[in-house]
């Protein structure tokens, strides 16, 4: 049994909620992180088949090795903060193998878990 | 995204389903709703942990509140932070040194309270209380507070937002959805249900018109920008009008990239496209539309290639984004701050209603909602204005509106009372009052004017959490507002009605309740009956001087203990129009003066203002001004929002300065690399006008001929006295833009829009707060003319006819002006299908 989070990242925006969701939570300082937002782009694919004049915007969460997945919370039963908070709604937690049912290829999906 | 999916997911013991108050080991937490400050335009559910001490050490969203489902924004976030702040006011100060020296006694709110109280009475008698100004800004919970003190306590007409030429806020979208639909207009979004997304009778929208504004950064007039994304995983699509590239424009079938100030001729187009190509709803025209022959007729010859030319867009994707609009089932316009800061402001509300109107999108599922606030709470602006003496409501300042017989909006107009600051004339303003405003830094245009201005102003009283660049420069006294964890208040801005629940306290911060009950008992003691601030708000939500009151049952304590929030069911209706919800007649119809949808517009023919969408190209553009735009290569756009601040606040905040440290003028990369600008470096954006610093952001979603900067910023940590005023003038946008510069009616700005060029800052270079405040600016004005800059001026007195028929007009109105605080909204309409002529 694997506890992990799962990203729609197609519909991830940038909004750093979850990095300072998470920031509070674990109280980190200036310039630390327990999840960061990464960004590509933007770009416009000028020659890839299908996608010429195409943007590419895409923000993707990273998590740190400061990430517990809120232990303490979902032991009360609450969400992670990073999940709760989540404006796109493009955040899960849960068991891994129940995650991945969702990736159904229809949008970006990433599956992330942590060291226990 | 599957919303019953996740309410079935929640546990809902772990988050104390149904209990508004309880104990969490040492911490006591609360459910409740945060509304500002700081501020923003929403009022999200939170629930809010207090330590045994009393202080706030934890925040995070409610997810059982359906109107965030838990979610919050950066900001909230940050929220413990923001209210333990060290800058925070603790106490109330009078000015010791002089103005601009940050020299300050600290006193007692008894001895505040008496100087304010002398003052004021003083001014009554001597000067009237018209000449006392009452400025607050957006986004703070004092909507219905303020005015209210303003009119009942201060009793001064002259309420406004000082500075903010032409209404250029929101205003002219609600008056405009007024007119033509009876009431106010916000895209379905499942917003109005308590169920939300698994809304029996929701359905979401196939397309979203996303047109002049980013909602998942300004999250602007009680509208979550993020409902959007939630809809998109559920299959809506996107059309994106922006000059600059958004998330949302990236994942849109059509991006327009628009030129600034040019919307409305773009909303045309897309109308003559659909009429002309036959996509309109014809049923809905028959049966509820008023004037559809005049549209048609209006919007011939101004095809899609006509505007492609205007706008700078291809003219397919124009003809293509028009068809897909008008061709989904549900198609919604999700509009924005945009459409007032350009002359076309009244213009391009009317395409974009009329859009609405064509295609039958109106109050369907997913389509654009008829709206109210919940339970019909509040009403309107100007909240017991009609206690105001007559003889000093006449001397409210309304030079803006182009009506005779009611003034087009409730709040007094910003630059006759400019005018008035700067020539006594009609009267010499004797006291300024700021709350939730910070002028010099945000709304105030040509700041460095404002600044010569408020200097004549006798006294100047200024509430605030934190002492700001304004209150440094102009205050005669501070008072140190509480924050929203720190008061009772009630709000409703569309539904669901909420309560916020005070948690904790800050040193001596009061409300914004608290203080205008406090003063309002010393001043006018028999307006103020109210025992505290609950009552206050009960007596908001429940009756308001009301025959017929409001539709709300119930009272403070009810509220909160409900959770903080009760959904009204009459917005949550759809077709509201078809089953008699919409007039006070009880018939089928919309609230206007025909009863009908009005393409052809009353309410717009009596203000004197163009029934029909119209343009107008920006007064200093590539087109109007060619010779000038060799000169100055650049039109410069401005105000985009960011996650991190709502306007001017947020600065302090060291997380939020983590994430965005400086002030972003955004480049494309290619028009850097002409001026050898980099990613990073201080520039100069400089118009005829002035100048101003900020860091270059090369970004390739801008075109090469726009800049795009960014407003309302001032630095906390830098020296508080002048000449620096925490750096409010070095990167200030308001260095370039104008007052008195309004589109038809007096309605709208044309801020978003101007010409400037660049170049890189080098060490040395004279910084603008010096400039402004120690040197007297720029000096492209001429104080006590009633025009923007020294250009307008000249022409002006050259006799340019069209000024001085506004000059007329305005003196005109000022000299005829209603005398009925009541007489607005449906009534004027109706007077004016009595009355008007149609100008045909």
């Amino acid at each position: 049994m694997t506890k992990a989070i799962l990203i729609n990242y197609e519909y991830c925006t940038g909004c750093h909620s979850c990095e300072v969701a998470c920031k509070k939570e674990l109280d980190l300082p200036k310039g630390e992180f327990g999840i960061k937002v990464e960004e590509v782009g933007p770009f416009q694919f000028t020659t890839r088949p299908g996608l010429e004049g195409t943007w590419e915007w895409t923000y993707m969460p990273v998590i740190t090795q400061a990430c517990d997945l809120c232990a303490d919370r979902t032991a009360e039963g609450k969400m992670p903060m990073c999940v709760q908070h989540c404006q796109a709604w493009c955040m899960y937690y849960g068991e891994a193998e129940d995650l991945v049912k969702k990736m159904d290829g229809k949008t970006r999906w990433s599956l992330i878990t942590v060291k226990e | 995204m599957d919303y019953q999916e996740f309410l079935d997911s929640i546990d809902r013991k772990a988050y104390h389903e149904g209990e508004w108050r309880w104990q969490e080991g040492d911490l006591t937490v609360t459910r409740t709703n945060h509304w500002s400050p700081p501020g923003c335009h929403n009022g999200c559910g939170v629930l809010l942990s207090v330590d045994k001490d009393g202080k706030l050490v934890h925040i995070e969203g409610d997810p059982l509140a359906p109107f965030n489902g838990g979610k919050l924004c950066m900001r909230c976030l940050d929220m413990v932070e923001a209210v333990n702040h060290p800058d925070r006011l603790k106490y109330p100060l009078k000015r010791a040194g002089e103005r601009g020296e940050n020299k300050w006694e600290r006193i007692t709110w008894d001895e505040a309270y008496d100087i304010i109280v002398e003052k004021v009475n003083w001014i009554k008698e001597t000067h009237g209380s018209h000449t006392i100004i009452f400025d607050h800004g957006t986004g703070r919970n004092i909507g219905w507070q303020l005015p209210l003190f303003a009119s009942t306590a201060l009793e001064t007409p002259n309420v406004c937002n000082f500075g903010f030429t032409g209404f250029a806020c929101y205003l002219p979208r609600m008056i405009g959805a007024s007119a033509k639909m009876g009431e106010m207009t916000i895209i379905d979004v499942s917003e109005t249900h308590e169920m939300r997304y698994a809304a029996d009778t929701f359905r979401r929208p196939d397309v979203i018109m996303v047109w002049g504004n980013e909602p998942l950064k300004a999250n602007a007039d009680g509208f979550l920008g993020h409902w959007i994304v939630e809809c998109m995983q559920m299959g809506s699509k996107i059309i994106s009008i922006d000059p600059r590239l958004t998330w949302l424009g990236s994942r849109a079938e059509y991006f327009l990239q628009v030129r600034p100030g040019t919307d409305a001729a773009l909303g045309i187009a897309m109308l003559n496209t659909i009429i002309n190509e036959d996509l309109v709803d014809h049923d809905f025209i028959d049966k509820w539309g008023y004037g559809y022959e005049q549209l048609v007729e209006s919007v011939q010859g101004k095809d899609a290639d006509w505007a492609a030319e205007i706008c700078g867009l291809d003219a397919d994707d124009i003809r293509g984004a028009a068809r897909l609009y008008a061709t989904a089932e549900s198609a919604s316009i999700q509009w924005g701050l945009a459409f007032e800061q350009q002359l076309s402001a009244l213009g391009v509300t009317a395409a974009a209603c009329d859009l609405m109107g064509v295609t039958g999108n109106i109050d369907n599922p997913g389509g654009n909602l008829l709206i109210k606030c919940a339970f019909d709470i509040e009403k309107r602006y100007g909240l017991g204005d009609f206690k105001i003496p007559r003889e000093e409501y006449a001397g409210k300042m309304t030079l803006s509106a182009g009506i005779e017989s009611s003034d087009i909006v409730a709040c007094a107009a910003t630059d006759p009372l400019l005018h008035a600051v700067e020539t006594g004339d009609p009267f010499q303003p004797q006291m300024l009052w700021i709350e939730s405003a910070n002028p010099l830094a945000c709304s105030g245009m040509d700041a460095p004017r404002m600044y010569e201005a408020m200097n004549k102003i006798p006294f100047i009283v200024v509430a605030d959490p934190f002492m700001t660049p304004t209150a440094v420069a102009h205050a005669d006294i501070v008072l140190p507002v509480a924050m929203s964890c720190e008061r009772n208040a009630v709000r409703t801005w569309w539904t669901p009605a909420r309560s916020i629940s005070k948690c904790t306290s800050y040193y001596e911060a009061k409300s914004d309740e608290q203080i205008i009950l406090d003063l309002g008992k010393r001043l006018k003691p028999e307006n103020w009956p109210w025992k505290d601030d609950k009552e206050l708000s009960t007596w908001y939500l429940c009756d308001q001087y009301a025959e017929g009151g409001t539709r709300y049952e119930g009272d403070f304590e009810e509220l909160q203990a409900r959770g903080g929030y009760k959904y009204d069911p009459w917005d949550a209706e759809y077709y509201k129009y078809e089953k008699g919800m919409c007039r006070p007649d009880g018939q089928p119809g919309f609230d206007t003066a025909t009863g009908r949808f009005e393409f052809w517009s009353w309410g717009y023919n009596h203000w004197g203002v163009d029934p029909m969408p119209y343009h107008i190209e920006p007064k200093d553009s590539p087109v109007s001004t060619p010779e000038k735009f060799k000169e100055y290569p650049f039109i410069a756009t401005s105000g985009g929002r960011s996650c991190e601040f709502f306007h001017s606040e947020h600065r302090q905040l060291e997380t939020m300065r983590e994430f965005h440290p400086y002030p972003l003028v955004t480049i494309h990369p290619e028009a850097a690399a002409e001026y050898g600008i980099e990613d990073g470096d201080w520039v100069w954006i400089e118009s005829t006008h002035g100048r101003c610093r900020q860091k270059a952001f090369l970004f390739p979603g801008i075109k090469k001929d726009t800049i795009h900067m960014e407003h309302a910023w001032w630095y906390p940590e830098e020296e508080a006295a002048e000449p620096s005023l925490f750096g409010v003038f070095d990167s200030n946008i308001n260095n370039m833009t104008l007052n008195f510069e309004t589109g038809q009616g007096g309605i709208g700005s044309g801020i978003k829009s101007f010409l400037a060029r660049i170049y890189k800052y080098e060490p040395g270079d004279q910084m603008p707060g010096e400039k402004v405040t120690r040197e007297g600016g720029w000096g492209d004005y001429i104080v006590g003319v009633m025009a923007g800059d020294a250009e307008s001026a000249a022409q002006a007195a050259e006799g340019n006819a069209k000024l001085m028929k506004q000059l007329e007009d305005a003196k005109r109105v000022q000299a005829m002006k209603v005398e009925d605080a009541d007489m607005q909204g449906r009534n004027a309409l109706i007077y004016a299908k009595e009355h008007g002529e149609a100008a045909e």
